[in-house]
């Protein structure tokens, strides 16, 4: 039984592809002129942008080192150097790479990461991302500075959005210092009026995930958001969003889907799988299952971002995550996602090294198969870490589940 | 082989090659098993499907023309050329338990290297299933561990593990941890019997922490049918009688020839 699965790639995938490798020539070219900023994946990119800085994801080049599956040489390196192994391979992989000198940027021919002149973080995802910023903030004795946002929020209420705004507008002092340049509330506006485009696009792309058959699959989308993490706030993002929602828009009128012959819907619950996105993709065609949803794509949809408010809107767009909230408040927002996208089943990846996004250890499945009447399945595995992650098991799991929808 | 071959005779037949031994099983258009074999999965389950095929048809003079349909499952399903089909091994457990017992069931299938639970619901659907995690604990890996640190055939532990009269804990999860305390015991002169019930014990609690039974307990895998008193150990753990699937290590080659058969029809 030989499989004869195929991806099928999107022709802006190549747009894509330059749109990140000019973000990343621009990083790490030595004769920028800008200043460098580190900042968390859902931390204050917009404030950073508009105050002129570069601005660097390290966990966006955490799952290039687990895509590439460097990462799995890596980690041991900073487990050696004192990073356990249970905390954040995303942190271990990257700081690994520091300690190797090794980066998958090498590939695309250029320098490992920049090194920063500021580090930002945001601990709505976390506490790890502090841990490693303050690992590069002591190695080159730059300032390590953060918003510390409180986790598991129910109700999204005054009393933090004014704290975390008064947070992030506490952090312009020191930007300052670090840029040379004054505040400008005019061109912060204006980042945050880009960055709400983007997040609209962005927004559009996933939904079109809506449509039976879905034309895009989450693992696509794993790929797709590139622009969105990191180039939210810049125009390169939106442009390139609109050629790809045109380009969906085409398989949807074409009734193209993602995946051939689609027979069931799945929802993806927690961290991607870096290093078998591909196997795992393959499998799911010839199970002919599209995985529809996740919050995990959606992580980086910022809808209540609103230039008229900046400090505030940017305080509720990263407060309201599904990430940093309660149980209460997800298994409603899964709730929704489960009915807009006409989803079947659940599956919940247990990522061993980020139990911050992973849902499976508090009874949400059970609670919520009860609520939905949606089966799930639930796998161990991690999202850099594959020392963690059993390729049989993950296959018969997802298999077996399949097999059950089939019965439903 | 029970019964006359006749002309008019179908057979189906079902092989599951898990992680440590292949199984197969042909049952007739009644779907009675009716020829069984087992060996050692090895490291070519191919040509360890076709040789189980070839010497149990020659040995229950089987006509293998008449086997109609066959299905794979388990760990090589995707290896065996001959198959028609294939189905998880958690599904196979499902059709071959409820087979048996025609009501709302649990199953547990304890195998070589993995436990299964799977909740099938009064008409034999499945409502949920989960696997261990990737770890011996709790499989019949750790048990063979233990028997190896105490110098025992497992063939023997079943009988000896009844025999105890004093319960010792194994406290750990990891079986490695868990056959250094039994090093520790050994030491301290504990008996062998309580030693073996409380491996016995460490693979009933690392089963009741894995999910819950509800309807009937059905026990499936090799595990079991070597030692049924850990089955009643699991059963008395959960407050219910366990129930030994027949010939419960063919269970999922035996599921696996009733999805040939359904797929015949
Ligand atoms: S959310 Fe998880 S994966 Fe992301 S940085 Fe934190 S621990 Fe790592």
């Amino acid at each position: 039984m030989t499989s004869s699965a195929e991806l099928k790639d999107f022709e802006a995938s190549k747009t894509m592809r330059n749109v990140m490798g000019q973000y990343f020539k621009e990083l790490t070219d030595p004769a920028r002129p800008k200043k460098i900023a580190w900042c968390t994946s859902v931390g204050p990119a917009e404030l950073l942008r508009g105050m002129g800085f570069e601005v660097y994801f390290p966990e966006n080049h955490g799952a290039m080192l687990g895509a590439t599956r460097m990462a799995t040489d890596l980690i041991p390196l900073a487990n050696a150097h004192g990073f356990s192994p249970d905390i954040c391979s995303y942190l271990t992989s990257d700081i690994g790479s520091y300690l190797k000198g090794e980066s998958p940027l090498n590939k695309m021919k250029l320098p490992g990461p920049p090194k920063a002149d500021v580090l930002v973080y945001n601990t709505n995802q976390c506490r790890d991302v502090k841990d490693w910023f303050e690992f590069y903030g002591r190695e080159w004795n730059v300032p390590c500075i953060g918003v510390h946002t409180p986790r598991a929020i129910g109700d999204v209420s005054d009393t933090i959005l004014t704290d975390v705004a008064n947070q992030i507008e506490a952090l312009i002092p020191t930007l300052e210092e670090v840029s040379g340049q004054k505040f400008d509330m005019d061109k912060f506006k204006e980042v945050i009026a880009l960055s709400k485009q983007c997040t609209v696009l962005w927004k559009g792309v996933l939904d079109a995930a809506a449509n039976v058959p879905s034309p895009i699959s989450f693992f696509d989308g794993t790929i797709q958001m590139g622009p969105a993490v990191v180039l939210r706030g810049a125009q390169s993002a939106i442009d390139y969003y609109e050629i790809l929602l045109a380009e969906l828009n085409d398989r949807i009128k074409n009734g193209i889907g993602a995946v051939e012959g689609e027979k069931y819907r799945i929802h993806w619950e927690g961290m991607p799988i870096w290093g078998k996105l591909k196997s795992l993709a393959l499998q799911f065609i010839e199970l002919q299952t599209a995985v529809v949803s996740s919050t995990y794509c959606n992580s980086w949809v910022f809808e209540a971002l609103d230039p008229t408010e900046p400090f505030k809107s940017m305080a509720r767009a990263y407060c309201e995550l599904f990430i940093c909230r309660s149980d209460e408040p997800k298994e409603a927002y899964l709730e929704r996602m489960i009915e807009k996208y006409k989803v079947d089943g659940v599956f919940y990846h247990n990522a061993k090294t980020c139990p911050n996004n992973s849902n499976s250890s508090y009874n949400m499945p059970q609670r919520m198969q009860k609520k939905t009447g949606k089966p799930y399945v639930i796998v161990d595995g991690d999202l850099n870490d594959l020392r963690l992650y059993s390729e049989e098991q993950t296959r018969t799991n997802i298999e077996a589940f399949v097999e059950q929808l089939s019965q439903s | 082989m029970t019964g006359e071959q006749t002309d008019t005779m179908q057979y189906y037949c079902g092989i599951d090659i898990g992680a440590s031994s292949a199984k197969l099983a042909i049952i007739d258009s009644d779907h009675q098993l009716v020829a069984k074999a087992i060996g050692r999965s090895g490291i070519d389950y191919a040509k360890t499907a076709e040789q189980l095929l070839t010497e149990l048809v020659e040995k229950e003079s089987i006509d293998r023309s008449k086997i109609v349909k066959s299905f794979s499952t388990g760990y090589g399903r995707d290896n065996v050329p001959w198959a028609d089909g294939k189905m998880t091994e958690i599904a196979c457990h499902g059709k071959g338990a409820f087979f048996h017992f025609k009501e709302r069931m649990t199953i547990i299938d304890i195998g070589a290297q993995d436990s299964k639970v799977i909740h099938l619901n009064e008409t034999g659907k499945r409502d949920n299933f989960k696997m261990n995690r990737k770890c011996a604990a709790g499989t019949g890996a750790f048990i063979e561990e233990i028997a190896y640190r105490l110098a025992l055939d497992v063939s023997e532990l079943n009988a000896l593990a009844e025999k105890s009269t004093n319960e010792v804990s194994l406290g750990s999860f990891c079986t490695v941890f868990a056959a250094t305390e039994v090093l520790a015991k050994i030491r301290a002169g504990v008996d062998v019997t309580d030693i073996v019930r409380g491996a016995f014990n460490s693979v009933v609690k690392r089963i009741v922490e894995m999910d819950r039974v509800e309807g009937m307990l059905v026990m499936t895998g090799g595990v079991v049918a070597n030692n049924p008193f850990l089955a009643k150990l699991i059963g008395l753990a959960f407050g219910t009688e366990a129930h030994i699937a027949p010939n419960a290590q063919y269970n999922g080659a035996f599921g696996a020839a009733l999805f040939a058969a359904e797929q015949a029809r």
